[in-house]
């Protein structure tokens, strides 16, 4: 069988190489990563249509790595892996599309965005905890180099910053996983959460290491936590956001964030169903805590980069809560097991949609940053919309799909969220939906500083999209379209994994 | 059939929104054809339809693992809703004929949007799946967002935010006692029949009742969550203000019957115990409608600008719908559709008169100022037009706000016989202010001098257009005949009325 998803993951990693030998020459360097961001993309797609209908792992590839050790060069995807796939493809390429103008070092600067896609992939399709371990690191490295050498003001501290915060969570994650691999002997995600399931992990745990099992889901969760980031792991956030170089944050926020809620759907549900069961009020509070404050954070923001970096938190917010609230034992009770679903499902199609619209948000951010000569302050500008109608008309699009407006993606993500939230803890939904109203009043606010009103005089001769702008976009704005007129073209792969892997986590 | 109106609308406002900037005059064409469909295919749905009960118009399974359907019906009250709409969208695109006149008007994002609006509206007022109609009743906030922010004048981003935050406050509340009414039914359903059947038990409609119903009444512009009203009628541009006062408004009052009052009848149950007089949810949302009543007749009375008298007016006419609604009787509700119908087109006439024939020719909406340009004389056509429009709705008997208003009224009797008086107070109040304002924007007896003494010569103004004459003859003609045979539409109306749920109109009460 052929290595599907090795390849994948290979594609950028040996692009990343031929594009470091282009050196300085730029337009090769972005022609070389391009060509092969739209191979991945293409073999990214593939490979969601060939997943099997029933939810379980396609392509699965495994060998023997470190057979001493046990362990396996384990790969394979799901509705969900496969969808994450997909959206770091999308974004790597929104990233090297909007990268249209970098000066020093084109060939680093190109090579280090297609390790991290290489990365991304890892991290989505690997099984192991071994070598995803690798990628997830993998990921963080060529982040923290963009940041620190092709950032905004102030670039140093905020690479720092997220270095370390990502590298703290890391460890412990890494900690959890030797304490594990000890007192199992794999660090296999299916072994691991089908032990979980039947509680011989939990019997494992407490003969070889004591009563720690608690422990290990904290620092597990820490892990994910400050990566998504659950409040209040979120500090990192706005700064590196606001400083990194604008196709990085669409990397950050469109594909790196959606690594912490994968993990805590892929490792911490699974593994550790019961002891997150057991901080499930805490944890739900902590998620409240971030959609309502991450949406009022955003309200009181005045730099465009920064209140979309909150709104971000707010998204993703919604992504937490519903998993915390899903960790509930059901029993055979199959009106909890119905909104579990639904909480997962939106979770899943959360994520894709908040990736394509944050991204495609960021983007446009990039555009307005580039004609007003760095600009970005809500207050800088006004009546744009005269000037520049494609402009404005094509990124209120995307803002109205990060406001959830029928119509377009965001509105079934979180309305299923909601749907499956809701009966599981009605009153930390009852309080998220607080984030819904204050986050319609940030883009309506934001619309009506920026799009209407007088315009300024310096403005008069605001540059609208240029052709090849406005087809860029296209696709991008017609998939939100498309999956918010249609959901089920995502959601019945999506249904199909999450149920099957509901079936198989005790809480 | 009738779920063209909606694909027309929508159709329509992709089209316009693509359409080159320049093209003014075709946008407003093709706006009219549009909209002029969809009016043909409600009247047709109507006529075909005649007094049957809930009609299925589509039902495709959308999102097949949570049981949400595309699905949309329409029984008789959905159906003299759609038509409606339908003469409030012609008649609003021919009331604004003059948009693209002016440079950098941009018709065709106007006409988009509006008929993105309408889209939205035919969509609340078809879909049975709850998860659709909200769908539609969040999709149609965003035009009028727009209509307002763009095209509106007196503070229209003040007005545009108030209207948008409020809609969204509402739909957060409706949102909420949508998703506990699954939690509670735990079934995998969103059809609203089926739903209607799980029973609630009273301690949870008790809650859920009023916060949705207060969510839709919101969008109704019920006291004292009615703020939003005015202002935003007041800033928009004409024929938004007529698609507010005409429609939007009655997005909520549906609301309230058709989620609220349908789901959760024992909601409106007694409570047991009695507070400041008050002893159930019914009392208390009539009493705010009372209030609404006689509150925005009053404050209408005082009103120096031209369209905040007939904005307040909106606030009075839509609490007697409610309560209407509320009286839990055949009368009384066939009276609130009825009514909502009715203030509908009347509202959408007297906007209509105020903002685009009196003020784009005077270019004041000043009650002081209009009194000294011996409007009368100068502009009979609007003189006239206001005195029909005006008598029409303080419910001159021949007019379609008489039976509406009669009806709720004697509903109100049987049920709160306090607040029937209350109310009919409000009508009186609506008399004086209808005809205060008609006093001094036409026929005031302040003489006109100048600075010496001397009469100054009556003003002219540019004729009224067709465009101008035809929306009049649509709109006070459906009222006047309405009012001569209100069977037209009580026939659709009363099977509805009788067709809801048992416990709505019986109830645990008294």
């Amino acid at each position: 069988m052929t290595p599907v998803l090795t390849i994948l993951t290979a594609i950028p990693a040996v692009a990343a190489l031929l594009v470091l030998l282009a050196g300085n020459r730029a337009h090769l360097a972005r022609t070389l990563a391009m060509l092969a961001a739209v191979a991945s993309l293409a073999l990214a797609l593939w490979a969601w249509l060939g997943l099997s209908t029933d939810g379980t792992m396609t392509f699965v590839e495994r060998s023997a790595w470190v057979p001493g050790l046990g362990i396996e060069y384990h790969l394979g995807v799901d509705g969900l892996g496969g969808l994450m796939v997909l959206l770091a493809a999308i974004v790597s390429l929104m990233a090297i599309a909007v990268s249209t103008k970098v000066t020093s070092q084109p060939g680093l600067y190109f090579a280090l965005i297609l390790l991290l896609e290489s990365g991304l992939f890892g991290t989505f399709t690997a099984l192991n905890f071994f070598h995803w371990f690798l990628f997830w690191e993998l990921s963080l490295i060529p982040a923290f180099f963009l940041i620190k050498l092709w950032g905004g003001d102030g670039r140093g501290p905020a690479a720092t910053q997220f270095f370390v915060y990502t590298m703290v969570g890391s460890v412990a994650l890494l900690l959890a996983f030797l304490a594990l691999f000890l007192a199992t002997g794999s660090m296999d995600f299916e072994v691991l959460a089908q032990m979980a399931s039947s509680g011989e992990l939990t019997t494992a745990i407490q003969t070889h290491l004591g009563p720690i099992s608690l422990w290990l889901a904290l620092a597990v969760l820490l892990g994910f936590a400050v990566k998504v980031p659950l409040m209040p792991f979120h500090t990192w956030l706005p700064a590196t956001y606001s400083k990194a170089p604008t196709p990085v944050t669409m990397l950050l926020t469109g594909a790196m964030s959606k690594m912490g809620v994968y993990g805590l759907l892929r490792l911490a549900l699974p593994i550790f169903g019961q002891e997150l069961a057991q901080v499930r009020t805490p944890l739900l509070v902590l998620a409240t805590l971030t959609v309502v404050a991450g949406a009022w954070a955003a309200a009181v923001q005045k730099n465009l980069k920064r209140i979309f970096a909150y709104s971000s938190v707010n998204h993703l917010g919604y992504c937490l809560l519903a998993i915390f609230a899903v960790a509930l034992p059901a029993g055979t009770n199959a009106s909890i097991t119905l909104s579990q679903t639904a909480a997962l499902d939106g979770v899943v199609l959360q994520m894709f949609n908040h990736g394509l619209t944050a991204a495609a948000i960021f983007w446009f951010l990039a555009l307005i940053e580039e004609r007003s000569g760095g600009l970005l302050g809500i207050n800088d500008f006004g009546g744009l919309r005269k000037p520049a109608p494609v402009l404005c008309g094509l990124m209120g699009i995307a803002l109205f799909s990060s406001l959830g407006l029928p119509g377009l993606n965001g509105f079934v993500s979180e309305f299923l969220i909601f749907r499956g939230a809701f009966p599981l803890s009605w009153l930390s939904a009852t309080v998220s939906v607080l984030g819904l109203l204050i986050t319609a009043a940030v883009i309506l606010t934001v619309i009506q500083r920026v799009f209407s009103g007088p315009v300024a005089e310096r403005w008069k001769s605001f540059p609208d999209l240029t052709t090849t702008e406005r087809l860029d976009f296209a696709p991008v704005l017609l998939l939100m379209a498309l999956l918010g007129l249609l959901p089920q073209l995502a959601l019945g792969t999506i249904n199909a994994t999450m149920t099957h892997l509901l079936a198989g986590w005790r809480f | 059939m009738l779920a063209y109106t909606i694909y027309l609308s929508f159709a329509g406002a992709l089209v316009l929104a693509v359409l080159p900037r320049g093209w003014a005059r075709s946008a407003r064409v093709f706006a009219l054809l549009v909209a002029l469909c969809g009016l043909a295919v409600a009247l047709a749905a109507c006529v075909s339809a005649g007094a049957q009960g809930s009609v299925a118009v589509a039902d495709v399974a959308w999102i097949p693992a949570m049981g949400i359907h595309y699905s949309l019906a329409a029984d008789g009250i959905s159906r003299v809703l759609v038509l409606l709409t339908g003469l409030a969208a012609v008649a609003g695109i021919l009331f604004s004929w003059n948009i693209g006149e002016k440079q950098g008007d941009r018709a065709n994002e106007f006409f988009a949007f509006f008929l993105a609006l309408i889209g939205g509206v035919y969509g609340v007022f078809l879909s049975v799946d709850l998860f659709l109609l909200f769908v539609f009743y969040e999709i149609a906030i965003v035009p009028k967002y727009f209509l307002i922010a763009i095209w509106g004048s007196t503070r229209r981003e003040y007005g545009a935010m108030k209207l948008a935050l409020y809609s969204f406050a509402g739909s957060a509340m409706v949102l909420i006692g949508l998703l506990a009414a699954y939690a509670t039914a735990g079934s995998h359903t969103m059809n609203l029949h089926e739903l209607a059947q799980y029973p609630f038990p009273v301690s949870f409609q008790m809650w859920a009742f009023p916060l949705v119903f207060t969510g839709f009444a919101i969008l109704a512009g019920m006291w004292p969550f009615h703020t939003w009203a005015p202002t935003g009628h007041v800033a928009a541009p004409t024929a938004a203000s007529m698609l507010l006062a005409g429609v939007v408004m009655k997005l909520g009052a549906y609301g309230c019957l058709r989620v609220a009052m349908t789901l959760f009848p024992h909601g409106l149950d007694p409570w047991g115990f009695s507070f400041l007089g008050m002893d159930s949810w019914r009392t208390v949302f009539a009493l705010f409608a009372v209030i609404g009543i006689i509150y925005g007749a009053a404050v209408a009375l005082v009103q120096n600008d031209f369209k905040f008298v007939i904005g307040y007016s909106s606030v009075s006419h839509m609490g007697l719908v409610l309560l209407g609604l509320l009286t839990l009787t055949q009368i009384g509700l066939d009276g609130a559709v009825l009514q909502m119908f009715s203030h509908g087109i009347l509202a959408g006439l007297l906007f209509a008169t105020v903002g685009r024939i009196v003020y784009e020719r005077t270019y004041t909406r000043d009650l002081g100022l209009l009194s000294k340009l011996q409007l009368g004389k100068a502009m009979p056509f609007a003189a006239w037009l206001f005195v029909i429009a005006g008598m029409a709705s303080m419910g001159l008997p021949g007019f379609s706000g008489f039976v509406a208003e009669v009806q709720v009224l004697v509903g109100a009797w049987q049920a709160f016989p306090w607040f029937a008086i209350v109310a009919g107070v409000g009508i009186v109040v609506g008399v004086a202010y209808t005809w205060r304002a008609m006093q001094r924007a036409f026929f005031s007896d302040l003489p006109a001098l100048d600075g010496s003494g001397a009469a100054v010569p009556v003003p002219e103004y540019e004729p009224v257009t067709w465009a101008e004459k035809t929306g009049v003859i649509l709109l006070a003609g459906t009222s006047l005949l309405i009012g001569l045979y209100p069977r037209l539409l009580l026939d659709a109306i009363a099977p509805a009325v009788q067709a809801l749920p048992h416990a709505l109109l019986t109830g645990g009460r008294p």
